[in-house]
């Protein structure tokens, strides 16, 4: 497809970012939207976190309301969502700079860095769970 | 033949029409991340589900008080910049815009009401 802008010069249509339509699924594109995902998720638990840090700093009626929202069972399930999702970005994170550093880039490498990735994040979360 | 540079055909063709600055940036925060997020989880982890007082005294303390504003400062501007980087692959024109604007005002929000938090336990 082509259309035509101001200039009278001929543009194609490029697919946006990812290119879902010609990307077979793989371990390293899954592990990378992946830490999209997570990054931009964890704002959820961030407004929660705030909530009930606002919630502490207002008054003990209203710290009651927000300390039973975080402790009930849909608490739980975002702060251990979150915790799962912070390791992942984090140890996702650490990769990304490694691949900036120009290391790593060659695909036995990078797959193997991607099962580091998800397996560590859910080592480190069920730390988290047992130590906090 | 062009008598062009590949920098100069290179320059504006990326989703986000800008240079480095932003990946760079995206980098400094990363790195401060690493080392501030792991103890506020462990110092956050612990305060939650204690009891109003114990909470109230635990974010008056210097330690986990600064440690907070700084996550929030920092995370909050590495999301604003992470979403950003997200919604300039998937969006375009005016919708690109109301969403870099959404993600820039939610992450304020969160950081003026942790901060606000923060200093009236404080004081």
């Amino acid at each position: 497809m082509a259309n035509t802008n101001q200039a009278g010069v001929k543009r194609v249509e490029r697919p946006l970012s990812p290119h879902l339509q010609i990307y077979r699924p793989q371990l390293t594109s899954f592990t990378s939207i992946l830490t999209r995902i997570t990054g931009n998720a964890l704002i959820v638990g961030v407004a929660l976190a705030v909530w009930w840090l606002l919630a502490a700093a207002v008054s003990p009626a209203y710290f009651a309301v927000a300390n039973a929202v975080c402790t009930s069972w849909f608490g739980d399930l975002v702060f251990t969502g979150s915790a799962w999702a912070v390791w992942y970005h984090y140890l996702a994170g650490l990769r990304h700079l490694y691949f900036d550093a120009g290391k790593g880039l060659d695909v036995a490498t990078a797959e193997k860095l991607g099962w580091g990735v998800i397996i560590g994040s859910v080592v480190l979360t069920v730390l988290t769970i047992v130590i906090v | 033949m062009r008598y062009i540079t590949a920098r100069k055909r290179a320059i504006g063709k990326g989703s986000a029409h800008t240079g480095t600055e932003h990946h760079w940036s995206m980098t400094v925060s990363a790195v401060a991340l690493a080392f501030l997020v792991p103890t506020w989880v462990y110092v956050f982890g612990h305060a939650l589900g204690q009891d109003y007082d114990t909470v109230r005294a635990t974010f008056a303390r210097p330690f986990p008080s600064i440690l907070t504003a700084m996550v929030l400062v920092v995370g909050m501007r590495h999301f604003a910049k992470g979403a950003t980087m997200m919604i300039e692959d998937y969006a375009r024109g005016t919708a690109r815009k109301l969403c870099i604007i959404a993600a820039y005002s939610i992450s304020s929000v969160i950081v003026a009401t942790g901060l606000y938090a923060l200093v009236k336990i404080a004081l």
